[in-house]
């Protein structure tokens, strides 16, 4: 250690030591002492004793002196706020210094003390720095008045600092120009609806004439901002995009990152036909692969990005498979990013030179590597059917090495490809039975298992095999509990005579032995199917099961946009939105792509609550991201890949804990919203219907106005939830409605294709009441070309639970004779009011006064020209019951109930003024001990009820 | 932006810390904080310990090889790069722009090893102030500053800060120099000599299968400049870049055309030094900038078109039970006759329990790594149209590894005096018009370089 002075021990006489050193007249010895407390500081050592005597040293005409004695102050200012003054003065006076480089420096350091008794006294010297004459002054300035910010805001906003930034964004000097953008955009992250960066064409010009004018970080920091700016029209998009697309061959990689960035934002603006449109489709597709030949942390940044950019716009990059095939020396992270552009950029052309690199990879070394391999090798097979053949052959191969982790996973992805192609590749079975001692893991234990039960008809010793697994069936983890346990009730169903004893012990196993509710009740329902109906047993288990999709781990496409608008971000490495890893108000901002061309409304309204986010949400064709398709497709009830009792809600694995939560409390505002808009009968918004909110308003008010009209439950009209587009020319248009008591949807099936669809099935995602189809959609004849079908189908609420976003979200498998289709639909609150909705006038009074005010929502309904009596009439045709009516000082007060299926009470307070047309409604929600036992029995944990419901429950018998 | 910047030895002890934000090392990290007896309050330094203490234990000392340069620990994230056994660390908790942290670091590097060479814990040590001086200076707030080393020469030395006090001019001068558009030259340069030299260096990029396919390949290149220019200069460089010839084809008469388009190249991409102007090139492709003075790369480039391969290895592996593999390699190189290929080293890599080795080989020598699990033979020089074979006869101890032995690719170096890419300097034209030199009077050096890179042929 003697070698480095400096880095020697710090110990109590050593302080002494530099004490007298430090205030010794000597100034070289003076400057050495300093040093060695740097250094100290540095290897984390506590030199704050020696506060005063550094400060001591401040004053002084060594600039070098001067910025160790800056370092140090900057590190203990805080600890020691009241010596920390004694620095003012020195900072104002170097602040009029007649050298730029010492007038930066003050004005430099200033910031970063943090200290706010001193920020006052900094204020003066910073106003006149940021008219400094020195360009040099000038910028440093500029990144101090976000440095004040973070410690006092309203100081800054209070001392006009905002607008002498705003005008520095005209300044002479590009650089100054560069980090005003970046004090700015920082400053507005923490303000996000304030207008501080004002960006308008004016402004936008001058920065892209800065653009080209500054150092490489300032080119950085004009991008991103820029990417934030939504242009008016295509026509200056493109004329951005022209201005920005020269930056794309800069040598510094994050300029052409957010060059990218900008583009990919303003394409979204671009009309598709335009020429210019393809040319910088084009010019996107070289910058990004020369990002590969970067040094490899920044190759992993840019295919974290290329990953998005590949799923958001697959034709920019699909004829450069080649870059994105692994090197032996690439670092792992990078050969497992590259491996998954790979699979996304597969295609029939390329299939062939894909497997073969693909077979290659399987023999390396990292075991992670060499899974994610064999698992591609799978995904090839689904996602290009031409290729499934020789997939299959090549797996068969690398089972045969008999390398343990590589065989485990070639097993479960062959049961994707059984469940994709049934009845093509069973020849495999027996191969895949021989390495049934190997599998130690889970995974690959339930998908044996599976692909076992599954074809038990041609397995001669199955039995044998399932017995095999069952002599430590407590031992085994819940997913294989649960295949195995359907496994032999299949086999059962498949050969009754011999396997009787078998079905029965694992019965008994699943359903007196297991603590697992969830294996509990399946085996319970199994048993009785069995003994009741055996017929029925064989239908329900032995389904045909629907084809799984090509693609299963796409990004959910909202996600996905606002991650194109953080190329180049933390997010974009992360896959996650900035608010699940940002603290605080920073970047908790939804940022969104601008709309395409020609539509004129811009969909660019940042972060709109929930309420918005309802009534605009089109019925999306739904992303088929893991759980849930398992969950879609599991007709038989048997989750492939998802298994244990809690239901996680479907993008949390995204979204992270903190939206979750956030979301939860938005839409149950959002839900008192719906339900109480519904109690009322003139707006009775069908509110998470697509068309015009208003609209829906005006329908409900001519159903309740038209006199001698049968009173019923509303119901909106019907829209399209699935264009043909999307569907292979199956369009599907629908609604809700409720009709004796029994909740229906009502279809329109029309079909626009050319061939004939038959075989219609329908499925339901888990959804926030539990809806459930009640029986199988009746669709009789084939609906040929051109022709419509009407179908309405009977729905329940006794189906699996899980939290939708929005709450009444409801996703929707249909099934033909061409393929399967996604889509979600919103459903109106009413149609859950049951009719037995009437509470008693006391247990309402009573619970009115229990509910705490934090349960209670209020909001007006605007432009309703019935009579409180005429209203109350009305909304009982949808289940909303009126207790009582009190009138005060004549304002009509209607007190009413109603009953969720789940058995959740929402009491309401309705106020009428005769002749005005606004009405008031406050909303409480009730919960009941029903509902927590319904919950119970649905087995749903009790943090998800938490997030179902924050309100607080009020529980009463 | 960035939060703050740490720079450890391979042991996880901090050389150098810099912090620019309070956000970091608080919230989630707290719970590590080890117990201070003492009632002062915490200064920074404190709460920065437990960001230093999360890398140090979450990434420096883990087990595991580290599987992703960006760590998220407790809601905060760390950016690392590392040089030698020198470890460099940006910590931040917000949404920063990842590619710009990277790049910053890389810059970092470039800088600290301008001013005192290599990046070992040695030379930090002895460099701290100097390291924290530039590091006020190129990150301000988390955002980087100018990073050019010419620039930042001017004002912070190895010697401290200049010590004599500079005349308003030259500060003057100075700072307009930092912010200014040409950040990277200042004026009043002069030198008897108008020079220039020019490389034109490459690195060929090969994968190829047993078989002689061509998996991918490319050529990434740079044209690197030692520019010794009197005055402000303005520089045009021209290459034999296929739009621009295609473009001139059009104009001027077909013949010329014909004869320069066989050997226009195709480029895929470039990118260019900040002083060259982007604008310019993207509207009439010309590549026009003022050079800095010294050192720099002006341009990179990649292409994939009619590459010539200067190698073709042509490997044949033949298991002979299960103790025994022979191993049979040739080389042929595929250029010109007259010129000389240098450096060539080929490396075999032989399995894990390879007991022995037999090699004979007709050129160069050959020997077996024991430590490198590969036979590395090596030639001196090499002509054009040659060839030359290796035999191996590898022993094998039995072993009851189930596991297959993963075949890695055989690789190569050399190096050859000529562009693989085809790329030629057509021109490169210097224009002072204050100071009276002109274009003839430059001297001029031009020099091709074709380098492998990772040029592997599986086997």
């Amino acid at each position: 250690m003697c070698d480095f002075p400096f880095f020697s021990l710090v110990c109590t006489g050593e302080i002494f030591e530099l004490k007298a050193e430090l205030n010794s007249d000597k100034k070289e010895k003076k400057k050495e002492a300093v040093k060695k407390v740097i250094a100290s500081m540095t290897v984390g050592k506590d030199v704050s004793a020696l506060f005063p005597d550094v400060v001591n040293c401040m004053q002084t005409d060594n600039l070098e002196l001067k910025k160790l004695v800056y370092l140090y102050l900057m590190n203990y200012a805080k600890s020691q706020p009241d010596m920390a003054i004694m620095a003012v003065n020195t900072f104002v006076k170097d602040c009029e210094d007649p050298n730029p480089l010492i007038r930066a420096l003050a004005v430099r350091t200033m910031g970063c003390i943090r200290v706010d008794k001193i920020t006052e006294y900094l204020c003066e010297p910073l106003r006149k720095c940021l008219k400094d004459e020195d360009p040099y002054v000038r910028k440093t300035a500029a990144v101090c008045v976000a440095k004040l910010h973070d410690i006092n805001a309203q100081l800054v906003e209070d001392q006009g600092f905002l607008d002498t930034l705003k005008d520095l964004i005209s300044d002479s000097n590009p650089m100054v120009v560069a980090n005003a953008v970046a004090a700015l955009s920082e400053i507005a992250e923490s303000h996000p609806n304030s207008n501080l960066l004002d960006l308008n064409p004016q402004t936008i010009n001058k920065l892209l004439t800065a653009l080209n004018e500054c150092t490489e970080w300032g080119q950085i920091f004009i991008l991103d901002c820029l990417a934030n700016y939504t242009p008016r029209d295509d026509r200056e998009s493109q004329s951005i995009c022209e201005r920005v697309t020269p930056r794309l061959s800069h040598a510094n990689s994050a300029v052409v990152l957010s060059a990218v960035k900008v583009l990919m934002k303003f394409m979204e603006m671009l009309p598709k036909d335009l020429d210019y449109y393809g040319t910088l489709l084009k010019k996107l597709a070289p910058p990004l692969v020369t990002l590969l030949s970067a040094e490899p942390e920044l190759q992993y940044v840019a295919l974290r990005n290329i990953n998005l950019i590949v799923q958001r716009r697959p034709e920019i990059l699909k004829h450069e498979m080649k870059v994105f095939f692994v090197k032996y020396n690439d670092p792992i992270y990078v050969k497992l990013e590259k491996l998954d552009i790979m699979i996304r950029l597969a295609s029939q052309a390329n299939i062939a030179q894909v497997l073969a690199e693909l077979k290659e990879y399987a023999t390396e070394v990292d075991v992670d590597f060499v899974r994610k391999a064999v698992r591609a090798i799978g995904r090839c097979a689904i996602k290009v059917e031409q290729s499934a053949e020789r997939c299959v052959s090549t797996l068969l191969d690398l089972i045969q090495t008999k390398v343990n982790y590589v065989v485990q996973e070639a097993i479960v992805v062959i049961k994707d490809i059984f469940r994709k192609y049934p009845n093509k590749y069973e020849s495999v079975i027996a191969t895949l039975c021989e390495n049934l001692d190997s599998l130690d893991e889970p995974e690959a234990r339930a998908a044996m298992i599976w692909i076992v039960g599954e074809y038990a008809e041609r397995i001669d010793n199955a039995d044998e095999l399932l017995e095999s697994f069952l002599e430590g069936f407590h031992d085994e983890s819940t997913q294989v509990q649960l295949q195995l346990l359907t496994a032999i009730v299949k086999l059962f169903l498949k050969k009754p005579t011999e396997t009787q004893e078998l079905v029965q012990q694992v019965l008994s196993l699943a359903t007196q032995d297991s603590d697992n509710p969830d294996l509990r009740d399946r085996g319970y329902i199994y048993w009785r199917l069995l003994s009741t109906d055996p017929v029925a047993a064989k239908e329900v288990v032995l389904a045909e099961k629907p084809l799984i999709s090509e693609e299963t781990d796409l990004i959910e496409p909202t996600l996905l946009e606002e991650l194109i608008c953080h190329i180049g971000t933390l997010a974009s490495v992360y896959h996650k939105p900035p608010s699940a890893f940002v603290e605080g108000s920073r970047g908790v901002q939804h940022k969104r792509l601008p709309g395409s061309a020609g539509s004129g409304e811009s969909a660019d309204s940042p972060d709109t609550g929930s309420a918005a986010g309802v009534s605009e949400a089109p019925p999306a064709v739904i992303p088929s991201q893991g759980d849930l398709l398992g969950d879609l497709l599991n007709l038989d009830l048997t989750p492939p890949t998802t298994s244990g009792p809690p239901p996680a809600p479907s993008s949390g694995m995204q979204m992270g804990a903190m939206d979750l939560l956030g979301g939860g409390l938005d839409s149950l505002v959002g839900l008192l919203h719906m339900g109480a808009g519904f109690g009322a009968p003139p707006t009775a918004m069908p509110a998470s219907f697509p068309p015009p909110v208003s609209g829906g308003l005006d329908d409900l008010f001519d159903l309740g106005g038209s006199v001698g009209m049968p009173m019923g439950a509303y119901s909106p009209p019907k829209s399209i939830w699935l264009p043909a587009m999307k569907a292979k020319g199956l369009e599907i248009s629908g609604t809700f409605a409720r009709r004796a008591g029994v909740i229906q949807m009502e279809m329109t099936l029309t079909n626009k294709a050319m061939s004939i669809m038959t075989d219609f099935a329908i499925q339901f995602n888990r959804n926030s009441f539990g809806l459930a189809p009640a029986g199988p959609l009746q669709v009789l004849t084939p609906v040929g070309p051109n022709q419509s079908i009407e179908v309405a189908l009977p729905l329940s609420t006794v189906g699996p639970v899980m939290k939708m976003e929005p709450l009444t979200n409801l996703q929707v498998a249909v099934k033909n004779n061409i393929d399967v289709f996604y889509f979600s639909s919103q459903y109106p609150i009413s149609m859950l009011f049951v009719e037995d909705g009437k509470m008693e006038r006391q247990v309402f009074l009573a619970t009115w006064k229990d509910i705490p005010n934090d349960n209670e929502a209020q909001f007006q309904i605007k432009d309703c020209h019935l009579n409180s009596d005429a209203a109350s009439s009305k909304l009982q045709g949808s289940n909303v019951f009126t207790i009582a009516k009190r009138t005060v000082e004549g304002q009509d007060m209607l007190y009413q109930s109603m009953k969720l299926t789940n058995g959740i009470w929402v009491l309401a307070e309705l106020r009428v003024q005769a002749g005005n047309p606004n009405y008031t409604v406050s909303t409480v929600v009730v919960g009941l001990c029903e509902f927590m036992s319904l919950v119970s029995s649905l087995r749903l944990s009790s943090d998800l009820i938490n997030n179902f419901y924050p309100v607080k429950t009020v529980v009463f018998n | 932006m960035i939060g703050g910047l740490f720079i450890y030895n391979h042991k996880g002890e901090v050389l150098i810390s810099r912090v620019y934000r309070d956000d970091i090392g608080e919230a989630g990290l707290k719970a590590e904080q080890p117990i201070i007896s003492r009632s002062v309050p915490k200064p920074v330094s404190c709460l920065k310990r437990n960001a230093v203490d999360a890398f140090r234990v979450n990434v420096i000392h883990a087990r595991q090889q580290v599987r992703s340069p960006v760590t998220n620990i407790a809601r905060t994230s760390f950016f690392h790069v590392k040089r030698s056994n020198i470890w460099l660390a940006a910590v931040t908790k917000q949404n920063v722009n990842a590619t710009m942290v990277f790049e910053f670091l890389y810059k970092m590097c470039d800088v600290m090893s301008a001013y005192f060479g290599k990046i070992s814990e040695e030379n930090v040590k002895n460099n701290f102030v100097l390291i924290y001086e530039l590091l006020d200076e190129i990150l301000d707030f988390g955002y980087p500053q100018n990073s050019e080393t010419g620039a930042l020469k001017t004002f912070i030395t190895q010697q401290g800060i200049k010590s004599q006090v500079p005349t308003k001019e030259e500060q003057s001068q100075i700072t307009s120099q930092v912010t200014g558009q040409i950040g990277w030259r200042r004026e009043g340069i002069k030198y008897r000599r108008n020079e220039l030299f020019l490389d034109v260096l490459e690195s060929v990029n090969l994968l190829m299968s047993p078989q002689g396919q061509v998996l991918s390949a490319h050529v990434s290149g740079r044209v690197v400049m030692k520019s010794y220019l009197s005055g402000m200069p303005e520089c045009k460089f021209g290459m034999n870049d296929k739009i621009v010839i295609d473009k001139q084809g059009k104009g001027g008469g077909s013949e010329e055309a014909a004869k320069s388009g066989k050997q226009s190249i195709a480029i895929d991409d470039c990118t260019f030094h900040q002083c060259v102007r982007l604008s310019k090139f993207d509207s009439e492709r010309s590549i026009s900038f003022i050079p800095p003075d010294g050192d720099y790369e002006l341009m990179r480039y990649r292409t994939t078109k009619d590459i010539i391969l200067p190698f073709r290895v042509i490997p044949l592996v033949r298991e002979v039970g299960r103790t025994k593999l022979e191993v049979k390699v040739v080389i042929k190189s595929n250029f010109k006759s007259s010129l000389l290929a240098q450096k060539i080293e080929v490396r075999i890599p032989t399995p894990l329990n390879t007991s022995g080795v037999q090699l004979i080989c007709m050129k160069g020598k050959a020997k077996y790594k024991a430590s490198e699990n590969a036979i590395v033979w090596k030639i001196k020089r090499m002509a054009g149209m040659k060839e030359s074979q290796i035999s191996a006869e590898i022993e094998l101890l039995p072993t009851n590894d189930k596991k297959k032995w993963a075949r890695p690719p055989i690789s190569m170096n050399f190096e050859v005096p000529f562009a693989p890419s085809g790329l030629k300097v057509r021109y490169l034209k210097v224009f002072e018009p204050k100071l009276n030199y002109s274009d003839h009077d430059v001297i001029k050096w031009v020099r091709y370089i074709g380098r492998s890179g990772i040029y592997e042929t599986r086997c």
